[in-house]
């Protein structure tokens, strides 16, 4: 079937199956290995992307399903070599190892501090809840996003 | 990697567009809300439909709105929608109370209450949840409407009372005085199914209690509706004896298996703590609702 959606704000069409799942498109078809693809059973949260600005598992969303809607990967947090203040907030406070979840993370991450500027410990452990990381033990990716959230809000005062 | 077996996927743009899809291609169609119960079981190929009917673009099928006496909830409506509702918060306390715990926040952005209800898998918190709040279902086909209770709604594991050519519509929840309700769960880790929960609803008149609904999650091969301990509660004072004496009931009354998430027993006794945890906090609910 055809299908026509937007990643990264761009307009993309293809002939997909109807059965393809985001995930693949996202990596095989778009050829934006960013994205993750780990448990494939919605649990571990490498896969998420977000789709009209909310985080969603994209091993568990069709292709199909994205038409007419917008999706977010990872690859649009850097914009012209600028680094998103959460990629910057991984950076300084050390928030990965491996790097398998990050940028689910990320994602997830990002449409938190969008709704929620000034979060919580409790509040981001909270809405990675649904993410897995092997390595780091949580308490960095804690830290890299309160970084963030605090660099981003001093960014905003400034304008 | 999980791939669905191959279907053809179709959208729908109105409610009667999709009644009229399902008649059209008969038991081979599916309906798909959220997908995140059926894409996984596809995957496993434990499902295989032939066609799926997408009825995301139902914008007229996801609300949360007073009318009539009654909160009515629209199939489409999702997980974290439910979670947020201010009105649900302060009526029926139960479902922020399971929505916390429901899965974890991004799958909360997909799932919805008509496709966890549908589902009629008895791990689900909203089915138990539906039944203790003793919420009616909206149940649309060709020639109409019928309005069905939670009673008779789950007629089997993974069964319910939609028939071929039907879809679920709306999920209604009676607001009568001095309500109080609540959900307690217990889960092996953030965002995992329940090894056993327990949703409560009283409403309390005069100080005695004039309705109560209980339901368990995840101890049967159904939502297990108490209606044992149900009869014992009605027209009396709530106490925590009494709320003990069902909570017996609970353990006496559930069916669960052995699995990775505990044994036998173990799951028999937490099923009648969880209950009499659950009737504790909606009696301090409709009480200082009451009052
Ligand atoms: C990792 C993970 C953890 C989870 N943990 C929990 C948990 O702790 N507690 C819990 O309760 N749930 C949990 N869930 C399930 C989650 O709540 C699902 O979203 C929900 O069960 C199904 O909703 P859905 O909209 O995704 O339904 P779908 O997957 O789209 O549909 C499920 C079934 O219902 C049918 N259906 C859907 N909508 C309608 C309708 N309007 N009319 C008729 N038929 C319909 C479909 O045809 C299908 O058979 C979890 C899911 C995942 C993936
Ligand atoms: S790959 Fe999607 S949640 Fe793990
Ligand atoms: S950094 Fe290795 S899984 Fe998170």
């Amino acid at each position: 079937m055809d299908i026509s959606t937007t990643v990264n704000g761009e307009q993309v069409s293809g002939e997909v199956e109807p059965r393809q799942l985001l995930v693949h498109f996202i990596r095989e078809t778009l050829g934006l290995k960013g994205t993750h693809w780990g448990c494939d059973t919605s649990n571990c949260g490498a896969c998420v992307v977000l789709m009209d600005g909310r985080p969603v598992k994209s091993c568990t969303v069709l292709t199909a399903m994205c038409e007419g809607h917008e999706i977010r990967t990872v690859e649009s947090l850097e914009v012209d070599g600028e680094l998103d203040p959460l990629q910057q907030g991984f950076h300084e406070r050390h928030a990965l190892q491996c790097g398998f979840c990050t940028p689910g993370m990320l994602m997830t991450a990002r449409a938190l501090l969008d709704e929620n500027p000034d979060p919580t410990d409790q509040e981001i452990r909270t809405a990675i809840s649904g993410a897995i990381c092997r390595c780091t033990g949580y308490q960095n990716i804690v830290s890299a996003v309160r970084w963030a959230a605090e660099h981003e809000s001093a960014t905003k005062q400034e304008i | 990697m999980q791939t669905p077996a191959p279907f053809e996927y179709e959208r729908a743009t109105s409610v009667e567009g999709a009644i009229a899809a399902l008649e059209r291609l008969g038991s081979d169609a599916r309906i798909i809300a959220g997908g995140h119960s059926l894409l996984p079981m596809m995957k496993l190929r434990l499902a295989s439909p032939e066609y799926l009917i997408d009825i995301n673009d139902l914008a007229e099928l996801a609300y949360i709105r007073e009318q009539d006496g009654e909160i009515r909830i629209g199939a489409m409506t999702r997980h974290v929608d439910l979670l947020k509702s201010e009105l649900l918060a302060r009526r029926f306390p139960l479902f922020r109370d399971a929505e916390t715990v429901i899965a974890d926040p991004v799958v909360r952005n997909r799932g919805t209450i008509g496709g966890s209800l549908c589902q009629a898998d008895a791990a689900e918190d909203l089915s138990a949840v539906c039944s203790a709040a003793k919420a009616q279902v909206v149940i649309r086909g060709a020639e109409g409407e019928r309005v069905v209770g939670m009673e008779d709604f789950h007629v089997g594991p993974f069964m319910t009372a939609v028939g071929a050519g039907e879809i679920l519509t709306e999920v209604r929840l009676r607001m009568r005085r001095g309500a109080g309700s609540g959900h307690e769960k217990v889960e092996r880790r953030a965002g995992d199914w329940a090894i056993a929960a327990a949703s409560a609803a009283l409403w309390v008149d005069g100080g005695t209690i004039d309705d109560v609904g209980i339901a368990l999650s995840a101890v049967g091969v159904t939502t297990i509706h108490l209606t044992r301990a149900e009869e014992l509660l009605r027209g009396k004072p709530p106490s925590d004896e009494l709320f003990a004496q069902a909570g017996v009931i609970a353990s006496e009354d559930c069916s669960p298996s052995a699995d990775g998430r505990g044994p036998i027993d173990y799951k028999r006794h937490l099923a009648g703590v969880l209950t009499q945890r659950a009737l504790r906090r909606s009696a301090a609910r409709a009480l200082s609702e009451e009052a």
